[in-house]
């Protein structure tokens, strides 16, 4: 009993803040999908208009897709360049200190600092790639102005900082036990082999719980796109995702909705039905995941 | 040289190649940053591929402060930032204690509570949560950002849990045997044990909150509240041809975060090891 207590106040913080910082508002945010709410007068109850709205929203679905594209092909992008890099890294020769600082320090910059590096380096006119491509006598594409080009721009701004995926990939590989490299070893296997029997199955479930939250942070993609739509001289009114709204991500709208019209219920039944898809999509990927990692005896 | 030690030497040169070529692109981009913070709009114009400037303009640092409260925008980021280190360092760690060295059944039912919540998207709380500051009159001030990191985050909770747990439970039944009081054996037995786990979490809560920019742009309307995040993003809405002076700017928001990574560099990979790994 007097441990219960003591438990209760040392949880106590984080009690509080899941009471009325999490709990409270998913339920909250659940009945405002349902109404019509401005946030000045009092929600109204509209049974299941937003979502109706929503599914005849042209905007919406535009944002479902650029949100897809993003995530689809983001995600193993960034888990492929992750895992080559930290592979890189745990080769054994020397100066490995100094590497590892210098494909991790990206990851620390601050996205307004680093977006706005990249929407310099990207600049159609003066950047420092188009310089490159077209000495190279290469096509150099506008990348932020091009609809084409605009959400490739954001995946290699992705690839740049993905240091924190690769660190703990490489942590992973420095797991793997070496007596198992030294067995196969004996029995003359190949270095792909090593790399497909051992290395892969040993490192599968931090590969699986980093594609986990690489897709859900995919579904909640906003500061980088916002920041680019915002870059090429403000948000002029009809405009509000870019060159034909190609960077209109779903987390971006959904903030235009609450914040920029006051649509709070039309916002609100999207975080729902972001809410239940990142749910599904987690699952799925456990489900499916179960036969392909294996987990280490322990 | 007999036909392996040449198989090795070429490994190593191909294995160097690639590594060096990774690192020119993760590092070339910072020093095109420095490059053209150091050139007049002249120079940046002519787009030409050398990163040194024919002549450093370093008044484009100087610049800055007069186009923007540069100062004003870094002394509330600093705020705000310091504030969220005390707060997360002092929660989670609580939290993490009662998780871990407190015998109470309530802990097996929080724990899962708090890594669910980390897949939790922010989105789905951000309506309401916003409505309570706005009912509480705190929209437009610093405490929506700060209150949050009183209640503890789950990543943090989760970090110094897999920290706590590598303690001795022998350790705190003896001063328990001593007569020492729960709080006592927290912040005089554990916290000082857990000083390197204690500071990743700090160092990942400054670097979190001085970059935060979903946050500010939620909550902070009046320009003189801006952090730098919000600074740079309305510098750039106005002045989006002036790169000499946007990325003297960047060089100087990015510059302490930099200093601060080679200092504690080992705190970081730490922390990154220690959650992303005993999932």
């Amino acid at each position: 009993m007097r441990n219960t207590l003591k438990g209760l106040l040392f949880a106590s913080p984080w009690l509080i803040g899941f009471l009325g910082l999490t709990l409270y508002p998913i339920v909250m945010s659940f009945y405002y999908g349902f109404t019509s709410f401005n946030a000045f007068q009092p929600p109204k109850f509209v049974g299941l208009d937003n979502y109706t709205e929503l599914f005849h929203d042209d905007l919406f679905w535009k944002s479902m897709r650029n949100t897809l594209f993003i995530t689809l092909l983001g995600t193993p992008l960034n888990l492929a360049f992750a895992l080559l890099a930290a592979l890189l890294l745990n080769l054994k020769v020397r100066g490995m200190a100094a590497y590892r600082t210098l494909f991790y320090m990206p990851t620390i910059v601050p996205i307004a600092a680093s977006t706005l590096l990249w929407i310099w380096i990207l600049n159609g006119q003066y950047g420092l790639l188009n310089t490159l491509l077209s000495k190279l006598g290469l096509y150099a594409p506008s990348w932020l102005g091009d609809p084409v080009y605009t959400k490739p721009s954001l995946l290699i701004m992705g690839v740049w900082a993905v240091g924190n995926v690769i660190v703990i990939f490489l942590a992973a590989l420095q797991d793997v036990s070496a007596a198992l490299y030294e067995a196969a070893e004996i029995d003359g296997a190949s270095t792909l082999r090593k790399f497909f029997h051992i290395t892969l199955p040993g490192i599968s479930p931090i590969i699986l719980f980093q594609l986990i939250m690489q897709l859900i942070n995919g579904f909640q993609y906003f500061s980088q796109a916002y920041l680019v739509i915002g870059s090429s001289g403000g948000l002029n009114g009809a405009q509000i995702g870019g060159p034909e709204n190609s960077l209109l991500l779903y987390a971006v709208y959904l903030y235009h909705n609450a914040f920029y019209y006051l649509k709070m219920g039309k916002a609100s039944a999207m975080a729902w039905l972001m809410f239940i898809c990142v749910g599904v999509v987690t699952w799925a990927v456990f489900k499916g995941a179960k036969k392909l990692v294996t987990y280490g005896g322990e | 040289m007999t036909g392996s030690a040449v198989r090795k030497l070429r490994a190593s040169f191909a294995s160097h190649t690639v590594l060096i070529v990774l690192s020119a692109i993760f590092v070339i981009p910072f020093l095109w940053l420095l490059g053209t913070s150091l050139k007049s709009l002249n120079e940046i114009s002519l787009s030409n591929l050398t990163i040194i400037p024919r002549v450093f303009h370093w008044d484009n640092y100087a610049r800055v402060f007069e186009r923007i409260p540069y100062l004003r925008y870094t002394m509330n980021t600093l705020f705000v930032t310091v504030m969220s280190v005390i707060g997360q360092i002092i929660s989670s760690s609580l939290v993490a204690y009662s998780l871990t060295k407190v015998e109470w059944k309530g802990r097996g039912i929080i724990f899962p509570i708090v890594v669910a919540t980390m897949l939790l998207p922010f989105q789905v709380t951000m309506i309401p949560v916003y409505m309570i500051y706005q009912k509480l009159g705190l929209v437009g001030t610093y405490w929506p950002l700060i209150i949050p990191t009183f209640t503890g985050a789950p990543f943090y909770i989760f970090l110094l849990r897999q920290f706590f747990m590598t303690l001795p439970d022998t350790l705190i039944q003896a001063a328990r045997i001593d007569g020492a009081n729960e709080w006592k054996i927290f912040s005089r037995i554990v916290m000082p044990l857990c000083r390197p786990a204690l500071a990743a979490v700090g160092i990942f809560t400054f670097l979190y909150t001085w970059s935060d920019f979903l946050g500010p742009l939620l909550y902070l309307n009046d320009n003189a509240k801006y952090t730098l995040t919000l600074g740079l993003q309305a510098f750039m809405a106005e002045h989006y041809t002036e790169w000499d002076l946007l990325m003297a700017a960047s060089a100087m928001f990015t510059l302490p975060i930099i200093v601060m990574f080679f200092f504690a560099q080992k705190y970081f990979i730490e922390g990154i090891t220690l959650t992303g790994i005993k999932g």
